[in-house]
């Protein structure tokens, strides 16, 4: 079984603090959905009140299409994974898993069944009798995981539940956890800081800030599509250029900021659009900047080098541009053969180079003014 | 020896042993001596200071025997020997009525309440203790007594029709005891649950479990090195409590510390009364290493 979740207009206050405001989202059952936002942003808290460990103040939490007010977390049809596990240490890695089960009344030798099954999907078969701290950190996870789903959750709500491990343990769960939610096919809530783990492993990501869901939309979307400053410089890279509008001309607008006037794609939407007059930020990724040639018009200031990393795979060349000395980063590819666009000139390869460099309106965004990621 | 390098390395050689005399005075002089002086108390026959050394001081075990057999040598001494059990089983179930009292109180404490609540509550505990233990042991003599205030209340609600007599029915005993150690169990119980992760506790609600269940099988079996510490302080001290049995006691019931006096005092029989403490001593521990077996307690556990 499986069941969408639908958040009504939901807000939790705590006395005067509103830590969730009108959260308004529908996610869709079977998919793997994610809350994506730094600490503070209200995640965790959404996440309590879906698993009924808080109440909101308003609005309503549909799981099913069933209104879920006044339903206690041993009543409803989710399972949480916290972020510290909270595995019970007194207790078998098989009796941790069968936990949901024994609640249940189900006899010993069937929990103990059911159990051996889900360490075999879990990849730890034969673990059972184990105690939990002979386990390694991501195995500890996947009992953890495992544990939660042998409750047959409708909904699978994940609180951070990678973040105690190290980077490479935890871009190999990234991979494990969205196979296990293929395969089980039930509705994964996951929580996270970590854009990269939203990113990668989720149909839909929903964007928070200070109890607000800013965006929803799937990972590719967010990148391209930004519809707010804070989305727009909190997921990826992003170099941000503030300025006033001067111009509006159908999707594109023109403006003026202090390395001129730039021309760029108006992505804001729901009552967003720019109008002329507006304070504006343009954003451009890293990787759509480029060194402009003699054929390059528009959207394109001089700057200073003022550094160079070499990565392997890409430069990173870190700029300031103008008097003000705005910092810029631009990423380029170190493709083979070394074509024009892509790798960076002669005179870029050490600190205090001048450049000249532009990008296209198509692969950059002007957005309404407001709070940045890193303020 | 490693412990007594890094002692020597820390405070200095003279240092050093200084602390390491003052803990051996410690042990060996105040605790581990009169012990022992009272062990062989324990074996000597009751004679007069100047015969005491002489030729009849020799080890016997006729104190132990009296405690088994009473005077007469065909029969069982039934009269002490059932204070020693009643007083190891009352003990016991002091433990038990604490420990149920107790523990609701030091779960709220450890996991619901927060900074100035939770140190309200615990001063709430701590400040009727300044209150010295004779006068708390008659004030529940007052309390249960005939026109106390229990029997008054009773008696305007129409529960009872006369008095009920808490003193002979040794209730106001048994409360007494539990209210004196009240603090020796919710302490150890406070410590084990404090430090239980509260996830832990959501976790198990979370996949279903029942708040009996939640205690039974995640909070308990995380407590219950605090469970045996309280309880194993409460029995000892209960079993060997002198004040609140001699206050509290009903007239027709004694505990076996204070037949133990009585050797002592009016009797005038250190030997035999030796003996008898010794009983109590060996068979409290023995009891509670017996429980702690049942309960799959370590020992090293306690000091936790």
């Amino acid at each position: 079984m499986t069941a969408a979740v639908d958040l009504d207009d939901v807000s939790v206050r705590f006395g005067d603090f509103v830590a969730v405001r009108d959260a308004r989202v529908h996610i869709a059952a079977g998919t793997f959905f994610s809350f994506l936002g730094p600490s503070g942003c209200g995640k965790t808290t959404l996440l309590r009140a879906i698993s009924g460990f808080v109440q909101p103040s308003a609005g309503e939490i549909r799981i099913g299409g069933r209104n879920m007010a006044g339903i206690g977390p041993n009543k409803r049809p989710t399972a949480l994974v916290f972020q510290n596990l909270a595995l019970f240490p007194l207790m078998k890695v098989w009796e941790n898993i069968a936990f949901a089960l024994e609640v249940g009344g189900v006899g010993r030798a069937a929990r103990r069944k059911r159990a051996d099954e889900l360490l075999e999907l879990i990849a730890l078969p034969g673990q059972g009798d184990k105690t939990c701290d002979e386990l390694s950190g991501g195995q500890r996870q996947r009992v953890a995981i495992a544990r939660a789903l042998a409750a047959e959750p409708d909904v699978l709500l994940l609180d951070e539940p990678l973040s105690a491990l190290d980077l490479k343990l935890r871009e190999h769960m990234r991979r494990e956890l969205r196979a296990i939610q293929r395969r089980v096919g039930i509705t994964f809530i996951y929580i996270t800081h970590d854009q990269g783990e939203a990113l990668t492993m989720s149909d839909q990501v929903a964007v928070m800030r200070g109890g607000v869901i800013e965006q929803v939309a799937d990972g590719n979307a967010l990148y391209d599509q930004p519809e707010s400053a804070f989305v727009a410089s909190f997921v990826g890279e992003n170099n941000a250029f503030r300025g006033q509008v001067r111009e509006v001309n159908g999707d594109y607008a023109n403006v003026a900021t202090e390395v001129g006037m730039l021309r760029a794609r108006q992505a804001g939407r729901n009552g967003r659009q720019l109008g002329v007059g507006d304070a504006a930020l343009v954003f451009v990724r890293p990787e759509s900047l480029r060194f402009a040639t003699s054929d390059d018009g528009e959207n394109n200031f001089p700057a200073t080098v003022a550094g160079i990393e070499f990565e392997g795979r890409f430069w990173h060349v870190f700029l300031e541009i103008g008097a003000g000395k705005q910092r810029a980063t631009m990423t380029r590819v170190n493709a083979p053969g070394g074509a024009q666009a892509t790798a960076p000139p002669p005179a870029t390869r050490g600190a205090g180079g001048e450049v000249t460099l532009c990008f296209s309106p198509d692969r950059s965004v002007a957005l309404p003014d407001g709070p940045l990621a890193n303020d | 020896m490693n412990w007594l390098h890094s002692l020597v390395a820390r405070f200095g050689a003279g240092f050093g042993a200084c602390l390491l005399a003052l803990a051996a005075f410690w042990v060996l002089l105040l605790i581990l001596l009169p012990q022992l002086a009272m062990v062989d108390f324990s074996f000597r026959p009751n004679l007069p200071p100047a015969e005491q050394g002489g030729a009849q001081d020799n080890y016997t075990l006729e104190h132990y025997e009296y405690l088994l057999r009473g005077s007469e040598a065909d029969g069982y001494n039934t009269i002490d020997l059932a204070v020693f059990a009643r007083t190891l089983l009352v003990a016991a179930l002091v433990a038990a009525l604490d420990l149920a009292i107790c523990y609701p109180i030091a779960y709220l404490l450890a996991q619901s309440a927060h900074g100035g609540w939770a140190r309200l509550l615990v001063l709430s505990l701590v400040v009727p203790f300044w209150v010295n233990e004779i006068l708390r042991a008659f004030a529940f003599r007052i309390l249960f007594g005939g026109s106390g205030v229990i029997n008054d209340a009773l008696l305007f609600l129409g529960v009872a029709d006369v008095p009920v007599d808490f003193i002979r029915a040794n209730v106001a005993l048994y409360s007494g005891l539990a209210y004196a150690f009240v603090l020796l169990m919710i302490f150890p119980l406070y410590n084990a649950i404090e430090s239980l992760d509260r996830n832990q506790v959501e976790a198990a609600r979370d996949m279903g479990a029942s708040t009996f269940r939640v205690h039974w099988r995640v909070v308990i079996p995380h407590a219950k090195p605090g469970i045996s510490s309280g309880c194993t302080m409460v029995f000892m001290l209960s079993a060997g409590a002198l004040a609140a049995p001699q206050i509290l006691g009903g007239p027709s019931s004694l505990w076996f510390t204070q037949i133990i006096y009585q050797w002592f005092n009016t009797g005038n029989n250190w030997p035999r009364g030796s003996a008898y403490a010794i009983v109590l001593l060996v068979s409290t521990v023995l009891l509670v290493l017996l429980a702690m077996r049942l309960g799959k307690v370590r020992l090293s556990e306690l000091g936790r």
